[in-house]
């Protein structure tokens, strides 16, 4: 049967800003979704507010709308656009809870959309926990497998008090209703644990409700991919094993696929009860994930849940069996049945059937528990980890250790020379699952425990934790063998050993073992990914290394470039830079070149098989990508090599690839020091007569205190070479310096310490530019909203900026073009300037693509990062602009004066991480970058589209209500205005009794409260903190205190936090706030398609 | 080196009949072992695979890296013995784990005298099976072994598996009963060609009590368990030398009694209609395989082991001197004939396996369809 012909338009929702737990990966199905709905003639409306997607390129939907994902803005869009139909299961927990909401006010009803890709009866059913469990009852009637945990659903403290009795006792586990990622669940093992969790979980459910379970901690783990079309064909696509037992969240743990630890029989019975519940459960045009806990003693099945849409586990589970769910998925939801639908990779064989593997795939998560010190880095099963890198060998040991390796962190590669400790000490260690547990276990083996001692401790199971003692004996044999032979080194290298653990357990250098091995011909084979064991012919060269026999690299005629990706998300590299990688394919492939991706992040759009014309699916080491290189230059012609693209971890790897003789095209390594290297940095500026900050490097820390006594305090502390501000500190005395230095030791040890003056007051500007060599292309602008000293990465800004003349636009220009020129940028530069006073200082130059790339291209409408990557293989800017990738005329810093709006707004992970007393962490922003994700709103108007932005981050701003207002002294003047006109709006203000004593001085009323410290008055009266608990104010405007007092607003702020209260903590997002509350209250907030801002600002170009 | 499981220092070759040798370790039995190198590309389900009377001769390429994670149980074998002449696999399992586990595979297979090899690029030698076509090998393992160009000759005097009897080989000598479970409401002769424990258990499980007689049983025989139905197995062997079991069939078709065939028993009675069976490139080995029920259009996937199939037009009901009969299954990957299904009398057959140790469950309707027949006859 073919596609449904009653439908011709179809609205798709993303899933917004990344966050933790819903990540790149939709991006990743979003944008298959959208293909495949567009190539089948329908017309593609997309919703989703963050830029930095792919799924977001204008070229990608037939009307994109960069809108707040809230069911008032996807109604306007609804209005406006009158689809025939809504796809809402590829946009994670966001689509689907934004579906049902506009499901239950009746606008689907009332506009006559159709719910296509799962009903809402199948959404409560999958996602209602009571619901479920009848799902799972009736399944077990008709099968006799399958259980739920026992359990009790609760909506008040009382039920759940009451539940833990009915459940036999503490431990038990809570799942709060309806979040994403498992927000807010957790195990608690006593009364004061449960009142906090599930107090917790009642309030981020928006059912206000909570399940409370018994405990299976420790039972192994599984998932299974399912896809059903309507004709109840349904296939498992593929079966996921957890490394780590029962107790830490899927997406914190360590997963492989295929299942390793079942026979047939227990596999059968999962598959089967899988089947039942897809059926049971009604999603009958899509795919779903359902999550298995069994027994490790008998077999006993219990269901954890099922998601009845597109999730993490399916990105991943596509990428590890090249079954395209998301697309495929999208295709059923038209209509289309699964034999109608041809296997992509095959092409001779069709869709229905199940993928088998002949590698075996592993998964590592990325953590960032180092930008959250305060943070509880126990694994529990709420989600905490920001990324996940997945690695794909032929046997375990081999992906285990490559999966480890791509996570790109120090220390996450087993380490065989370091002293392991006390054996009993490591096994208790290991008991918690932490980031690293894995690493303290082969620890333990070092240490001499035994493999029963490991299970005893972790659960693991022991088949995987004999791989691990596999792993620790060819590490001894390699310790002890007289000389490192061909047969030993082999060996090693099929377990997954790196050169440089090779290296560092002979007491050599990587480069020594490099040889050797090269000199003895032990080089890796690429096999194909292919979904079917080699059963077929596979027609994509999706490939992985493997040391073994055969290799699967076909030759090529065309020029191939190498695009090096940016491995696993973490904060401070995430989906922008992908979105740079991919659009350089896309450039690169149409300009005539064969396109060659290498990345380890399955997230992502750039590891979908479809981006590139080959896509490597391996690390970002030096070692991989020299043998893929090797192994790409055996096939063909190579052009280059692209690092400018992918963030810090290709430009890492940049001047060593050069110096193996790799070529680097675009901007030189050399050059790419020279932006690094402040010194050279230095005399760059000095030569283009442009002021920067005083600074100092220092290699110690009397350098550092005579540097920053010479500077004078407040000034910033950083470690060179980082992305994200990591370890990026403003410092206000000598004491918090040498604490600095202490705490950095790690850190610092490699590269010297930069020290800067700490501009107060000062405006940032962030600029994106193409250099050619000859001319300069201003890409944009962009003015940040909080002031300098909060990293770009975390601070909202505008573009064009809003504050900013002419003539500020054309020192920006000339300056950008000195640096560019003196660095020798041939692509990207992002550059970052403070203005104080009148004085335009440089802060930083990075001559390649950065975080803003995607938000500035959207925001002008202009692809930067396809012209960078054409610049970087030597077309100019005057060619791009005749073909047309590049306005003819014009650029970034010449935009119209009625060219559209945009801010960007960073999104924040507060509300995951808690101290391991259960309080929030503090959310002040400050120079290292704790970002998550962004959004973008956009508008006419600055107020609207800073409104748009926030809601599209946190929430929309309140137009009436309470505000609070508790600012630091410096900040008093600024506060008055913004203040007056948030009365002026209707706003009851709150403050304490300094600020409003200021506030009254001027003219505005304010009520006075009582600060936390006070503690409640004499006849009850609540301080700030319990109102916010009690949900009695509506706005909260708290900007901390500079030396020592940081911490002041540390409750009132977590408060926010866990009420969902929208807190601003600089007085410069309070005048924006305010103007983004008058527009609202205004109801000028309209909604409109990139596609239509495009459309005015070229044809205002042309004007 | 203490890597991988004992025995693995003791080398061994794989040589195929054009001539491409792989290097690996021994595994399992040390010894020579010859047979057809196939491939099966099922990652869970070794055990059944191993004990499957239609490996019978063959020597089985595992495409899933790591076997024998999860030990060798007394439950989970479909007959009483393994019957694979030879076993290759690339990561053996050095530790299994399951709580049902008794043993390890390693020393099962040396138990049971089964030569196998470890440590060789399993897929290169896939690919090189898919593209030349199954073939005769030979594993040899040992500290001693032969050179080259002697082993080749030892595998091209093996015998091919075109034209190869080999049912009685592993067929039951005696007749054994197969009880109902739970209340007992039909009674099937089965002929044994190389039957798998699970398949009269799935009957057992219908309230049928299964006879199941020896290859070599007649119709006389058949009859003498007065069955509501007659199923014939599935076996090892080209399907051209079934000679005696197309005959005893003609019979059971002739009288009308509702017939079930799987596997071998599918190309019997295509051959007793009259079709002709000719050898896969490649064959049919896994249990992933898209195969669609004509009738309903619906798609199962389903468990394969077969190197033959049948011949057969897809384009519409053919005349036989049984009646009509048509193509009822098909599999999607590549249109190979995957059932029959007579019109006009009670007798159909798939070329799979619905009794599904190991795979999915699927095709369990089919035996479903088969208790319809039987119930049909008796109304």
């Amino acid at each position: 049967m073919p596609k449904r012909s009653d439908i011709q338009s179809v609205l798709v929702i993303g899933s917004g800003p990344i966050v933790i737990g819903q990540a790149a990966e939709f991006d990743y199905s979003g944008t298959q979704a959208c293909r495949v709905l567009k190539s089948e003639g329908l017309r593609v409306i997309l919703v989703n507010s963050n830029p930095a997607t792919i799924m977001t390129d204008p070229e990608i939907a037939d009307a994109t709308y960069v809108e707040p994902i809230t069911p008032e803005f996807v109604e306007k869009i609804i209005a406006k656009e009158r689809p025939d139909a809504l796809l809402p299961t590829l946009g994670g927990q966001t689509a689907l809870n934004t579906a049902i909401s506009l499901h239950e006010a009746g606008t689907l009803e009332k506009y006559g959309v159709e719910l296509i890709g799962a009903n809402v009866e199948a959404i409560h059913k999958g996602e209602d926990r009571d619901q479920f469990k009848t799902v799972v009852e009736a399944v077990n009637a008709r099968l006799g497998h399958g259980e739920s945990a026992r359990s009790v659903i609760c909506h008040t403290m009382d039920e759940v008090l009451a539940g833990v009795e009915a459940l036999g006792g503490y431990p038990v586990v809570v799942r709060p209703s309806f979040t994403m990622g498992g927000a807010g669940s957790g195990f608690a093992h006593d009364e004061e644990e449960l009142r906090r969790i599930a107090g917790q979980g009642l309030a981020l459910s928006p059912t206000t409700e909570v399940l409370l379970e018994e405990s299976i901690l420790g039972w192994k783990e599984y998932e299974l991919e399912l896809m059903r079309d309507k004709n109840d064909n349904v296939v498992v696509v593929c079966s996921i094993e957890n490394f780590d037992p029962m107790g830490v969240h899927t997406g914190d743990s360590i997963t492989v696929a295929p299942a390793m630890t079942l026979t047939d029989r227990e596999y059968q019975v999962l598959r089967d009860i899988g089947i039942e519940v897809i059926r049971e459960v009604g999603v009958d045009t899509g795919g779903c994930n359902i999550q298995f806990a069994v027994n490790p003693e008998d077999g006993r099945v219990i269901v954890i849940e099922m998601n009845p849409r597109v999730s993490r586990s399916s990105a991943l589970a596509s990428k590890a069996t090249g079954f395209p769910i998301a697309k495929i998925a999208a295709r059923l939801a038209v209509g289309y049945t699964l034999d109608e639908i041809p296997n992509d990779i095959t092409e001779q064989t069709p869709a229905s059937f199940e993928p088998t593997l002949d590698y075996v795939v592993v998964k590592a998560p990325r953590f960032a528990f180092e930008k959250f010190p305060a943070a509880d880095a126990t694994l529990t099963t709420t989600m905490k980890s920001v990324g996940e890198a997945m690695a794909i060998g032929r046997n375990f040991t081999e992906a285990l250790q490559k999966a480890l390796r791509s996570l790109e962190k120090k220390g996450s590669s087993f380490d065989f020379v370091s002293e392991p400790g006390d054996k009993a000490a490591l096994l208790e260690k290991a008991a918690v699952p932490t980031d690293g547990r894995i690493n303290t276990v082969m620890a333990a083996i070092r240490a001499g425990a035994t493999q029963e001692e490991v299970f005893a401790a972790t659960r693991i199971d022991p088949w995987f934790v004999d791989q691990l003692f596999l792993i620790h004996e060819i590490a001894e044999e390699l310790r002890g063998a007289a000389e490192l032979e061909p047969g030993l080194l082999a060996e090693a290298k099929r377990h997954g050993f790196s050169d440089a653990q090779i290296a560092a357990i002979r007491g050599l250098s990587e480069e020594v073992v490099r040889e050797v091995r090269h000199a003895l011909g032990v080089r890796p084979v690429y096999k194909t990914v292919d979904t079917c064991a080699a059963e077929f012919a596979a027609k994509t060269p999706y490939f992985y290394s493997s040391y073994d026999e055969e290799s699967e690299v076909a030759p090529r005629e065309k020029p191939a470039v190498i695009i090096l990706g940016s491995g696993p998300n973490r904060i401070g590299q995430g989906i922008e830079f992908d979105y740079s990688c991919v659009h350089a394919s896309f450039a690169l492939s149409e300009a005539g070149f064969e396109t060659v991706m290498v990345n380890c992040n399955p997230e992502t759009v750039s590891t979908d098989y479809d981006t590139s014309d080959r896509l490597y699916f391996e690390p970002l080491t030096l070692e991989d990508v020299l043998e893929i290189v090797h192994a790409e230059q055996q096939a063909g012609p190579v052009a280059g090599v692209v690092v400018q693209l992918g963030g810090q971890t290709p430009l890492g790897l940049a001047q060593a690839l050069k110096d193996n003789g790799v070529p680097i095209v675009g901007t030189s390594p050399e050059a790419i020091d020279l932006a690094e290297e402040r010194g050279a940095f230095g005399r760059v500026l000095t030569e283009a007569g442009l002021p920067a900050p005083k600074y100092g490097t220092a290699f110690s820390f009397e350098e550092a205190k005579a540097i920053a006594a010479e500077i004078g305090y407040p000034v910033m502390v950083r470690p060179s070479y980082v992305l994200g501000g990591r370890g990026m500190e403003i410092v206000y005395d000598e004491p918090s310096l040498a604490g600095y230095l202490e705490r950095h030791a790690g850190l610092i040890s490699e590269h010297p310490v930069l020290v800067d003056r700490f501009l107060d007051d000062a405006i940032e500007i962030d600029v994106d530019a193409l250099y050619d060599g000859h001319e300069l292309y201003l890409g944009g602008v962009m003015e940040h909203i909080e002031e300098a000293g909060i990293h770009s990465g975390d601070s909202a800004c505008a573009l064009p900026p809003i504050t900013l003349g002419g003539f500020d636009i054309k020192r920006l220009r000339s300056s950008t073009e000195a640096i560019a020129k003196g660095v020798g940028v041939r692509g990207l530069i992002n550059i970052q300037f403070a203005m104080a006073g009148d004085i335009l200082y440089v802060l930083e130059a990075n001559p390649r693509a950065s975080r803003t790339v995607p938000f500035t291209s959207k925001a002008t409408a202009v692809p930067l990062a396809k012209a960078a990557a054409r610049i970087s293989l030597g077309a100019t800017i005057a060619e791009l602009r005749a073909e047309g990738l590049l306005p003819a005329e014009g650029d970034g810093g010449t935009l119209p004066m009625d060219a559209p709006i945009s801010v960007k707004e960073a999104v924040m992970p507060w509300t995951r991480f808690r101290d391991p007393s259960g309080r929030g962490v503090d959310t002040v922003l400050g120079p290292e970058m704790r970002s998550t994700g962004e959004v973008m709103g956009i508008d006419n108007v600055f107020g609207t589209a800073y409104a748009k932005s926030q809601a599209g981050a946190y929430g929309a701003l309140p137009t009436k209500g309470r505000a609070f207002v508790s600012v630091a002294n410096r900040d008093k003047r600024a506060m008055i205005f913004p203040a007056r006109e948030l009365a002026a709006q209707g706003f009851e203000l709150l403050a304490t009794s300094g600020t409003a004593e200021v506030l009254k001085r001027n003219g505005i009323n304010a009520t006075v409260v009582r600060k936390q410290s006070e503690g409640p008055g004499p006849n009850g009266e609540r301080t700030i903190v319990q109102l916010i608990h009690d949900g009695e104010v509506d706005l909260i405007i708290n900007t901390p205190y500079g030396t020592g007092g940081r911490l002041d607003g540390y409750e009132i702020r977590t408060a926010a936090v866990a009420r969902a209260v929208p807190c601003l903590t600089t007085v410069q997002a309070l005048a924006a706030a305010v103007q983004g509350i008058d527009a609202l209250t205004r109801d000028e907030v309209g909604v409109r398609s990139l596609q239509e801002h495009a459309e005015q600002l070229t044809a205002a170009r042309r004007a | 080196m203490t890597t991988s499981a004992p025995g693995s220092r003791i080398p061994a070759v794989l040589v195929l009949e054009d001539g491409r040798t792989f290097r690996g370790r021994a595994y399992g039995a040390v010894g020579a072992t010859f047979g057809e190198a196939v491939f099966s590309t099922g990652m869970t389900g070794y055990q059944e695979t191993l004990t499957d009377p239609s490996y019978h001769r063959q020597v089985v390429v595992m495409t899933a890296p790591h076997v024998g994670n999860t030990g060798v149980n007394d439950e989970d074998p479909e007959s009483a013995r393994i019957w694979v002449s030879g076993y290759v696999v690339r990561d053996p399992a050095r530790v299994p784990s399951n709580w049902r586990s008794r043993r390890s595979l390693d020393e099962e297979l040396r138990k049971q005298g089964v030569v196998g090899i470890s440590g060789v690029d399993t897929r290169a030698l896939t690919r090189h099976l898919r593209e030349r076509g199954a073939m005769r090998v030979g594993i040899f393992s040992g500290n001693a072994l032969p050179d080259e160009g002697t082993m080749l000759a030892e595998v091209r005097q093996a015998p091919e598996m075109a034209g190869a009897d080999l049912s009685a080989e592993v067929a039951t000598e005696e007749a054994y009963v197969v009880p109902a479970i739970g209340e007992k409401r039909f009674t099937v002769a089965a002929i044994d060609l190389g039957i798998k424990g699970m398949t009269p258990h799935r009957m057992a499980e219908r309230g049928i009590e299964v006879h199941v007689l020896p290859a070599t049983a007649t119709a006389e025989d058949v009859y003498a368990v007065a069955p509501d139905g007659v199923f014939f197995s599935n076996g090892p062997g080209d399907p051209a030398t079934a000679d005696h079991p197309v005959a005893v069939m003609r019979e059971v078709l002739s009288r009308r009694t509702p017939l079930f065939g799987i596997c071998f028993g599918n190309q019997i009675l295509g051959r007793a209609l009259g079709f002709g069976t000719y050898k896969l490139k490649y064959g049919h080995r896994g249990i992933n395989q898209p195969v669609q029920d004509r009738t309903t259009g619906k798609v199962e996937i389903t468990a394969h082991n077969h190197g033959f199939a049948v011949d057969a037009p897809l384009d519409g009901p053919a005349e036989t001197p049984y009646g009509r009969v048509e193509v009822s299954h098909v599999c999607l990957n590549d249109d190979v004939v995957e059932g029959l299904r007579l019109l006009d009398r009670p007798a159909f057959s798939v070329q799979y396996h619905p009794e599904a140790a190991a795979g999915p469950h699927d095709a369990a309707y089919l035996f479903d369809r088969f208790v319809s027949l039987m119930e049909g006859q008796r109304a």
